[in-house]
């Protein structure tokens, strides 16, 4: 393998890690409103985000892209790859923390929020000083594990035609037919970025077991 | 919006998709059975005396939980036929899986077998139980009711990622789908039906684990 597939296996890289972190942001900013939802006490909102997260959980990655890929074209959309791909891992990543984050929200004491209806404190004030400042702390090792997740799921991108890391290993694969070769170097890449967050994910994780002790 | 939904070749290819249901499922059955298997063997081999066995199997569960099953699936569907190994895509499926699902399962299986506290088998000794009923009552079944619950949303998640395996064209739902898609280009009208296909087994294995766990784990623990 030259110089001209390794660069341009990091051209994929880089696309592989844009597409994660619009997926993080976005699915991050949906999934606290599906969290808070979830979470709200009205019945119709938390009845919906559940079965909101109970759909995105219950069907493959692959066919959510699937979906989300065909049915923005359907609705008239005419959209880059990348954008309809980008608004599928959000919704995907939207569902998951959304689970993640109303576990660590109802984690939190429920004297916390008491406290906080007795000193009078309105909603947004509560979860925005009270509550959620401990419940990112809970989540914390869980959502760094989903980020992890994420990042791995970015390769099926690949499969609808968006060209990150791996489809751009498949390609390089077809030049040079070592792959073998691409498909360890791409590994290689994906393991390079997914290990040290998974590592840290753990260590807060052990520290916070002592903490709880 | 000016399209029309037609499910005509959702509806023709109907007998075809709920076969390959069973495709799906055979897929899912071997990836599980192949990566319990890893998993207690992985598990015995990760408490070796020998040191570099130990590595071993941490770097086996570090490198597969921390690359992309699409990768993985690729990397050995070329690496088998080196090794000399020449299977159809379906068992090379189910191998990738079971190796995936390994990694997993035995990560989950070490917790479960941490969770039996040394005392509690000391005292079945002290009350004259066999060593035979000691396994059995008190290391094995609180050791699988503690890892039940991860080993088996492990399992919904495998077999929804048995649908990746259609990349190399295993003999699965989505493969079959993507058949149909391409002699009939009805994309959405496609993978909208496979999804709910999919939501329908995930949802029938979490209900069949939620009821074993009703029946066999339900005891109250102090």
């Amino acid at each position: 393998m030259g110089e001209a597939e390794f660069l341009f296996l990091l051209t994929g890289l880089k696309w592989t890690v844009l597409l994660s972190l619009v997926g993080f942001v976005g699915g991050g900013f949906f999934g606290l409103a599906v969290a808070l939802m979830r979470t709200s006490g009205i019945k119709p909102l938390e009845r919906g985000t559940s079965a909101y997260i109970a759909l995105f959980q219950g069907t493959p990655l692959l066919m959510q892209l699937f979906v989300v890929y065909y049915g923005l074209a359907l609705i008239g959309l005419r959209l880059d790859a990348w954008i309809a791909v980008a608004i599928g891992f959000t919704l995907h990543a939207s569902a998951y923390l959304g689970e993640i984050w109303r576990g660590s929200i109802e984690a939190v004491p429920k004297g916390q929020t008491e406290a906080a209806k007795a000193l009078s404190l309105h909603y947004a004030s509560r979860m925005k000083d009270v509550v959620l400042p401990q419940a990112i702390r809970i989540s914390l090792p869980a959502t760094i594990g989903f980020l992890v997740q994420l990042i791995k799921g970015t390769s099926l991108a690949a499969i609808v035609g968006f060209t990150e890391l791996t489809r751009a290993g498949n390609i390089v694969s077809n030049q040079i037919f070592k792959p073998l070769l691409v498909f360890g170097i791409v590994g290689i890449l994906y393991f390079l970025i997914c290990w040290p967050l998974s590592l840290y994910g753990s260590h807060l994780e052990r520290r916070m077991a002592i903490a709880s002790r | 919006m000016n399209y029309k939904l037609d499910f005509t070749p959702v509806i023709e290819g109907l007998p075809d998709l709920l076969a390959a249901c069973l495709g799906t499922f055979a897929l899912a059955l071997g990836g599980m059975a192949l990566a319990i298997v890893i998993g207690i063997g992985g598990v015995i081999l990760r408490d070796s005396a020998l040191a570099p066995v130990r590595w071993a199997v941490k770097a086996f569960v570090e490198l597969i939980r921390n690359t992309p099953f699409l990768v993985q699936i690729f990397f050995i569907y070329f690496a088998l036929p080196l090794a000399g190994l020449r299977l159809d895509p379906t068992p090379t499926a189910i191998i990738a899986l079971g190796i995936n699902g390994g990694a997993y399962a035995i990560e989950i299986i070490r917790g479960g077998v941490q969770s039996i506290p040394k005392g509690q088998i000391e005292a079945g000794l002290a009350l004259g139980l066999h060593k035979g009923q000691v396994f059995r009552l008190i290391v094995l079944k609180p050791a699988l009711r503690a890892i039940f619950p991860s080993l088996t949303s492990q399992f919904v998640l495998l077999t929804l990622t048995t649908s990746i395996c259609s990349a190399i064209s295993a003999y699965e739902l989505t493969s079959v789908a993507q058949q149909i898609e391409t002699s009939s280009f009805r994309s959405f009208e496609v993978y909208g039906t496979i999804t709910v296909f999919y939501l329908v087994i995930s949802w029938v294995m979490m209900r069949f684990f939620g009821e074993i766990t009703r029946r066999y784990f339900s005891y109250p623990v102090k």
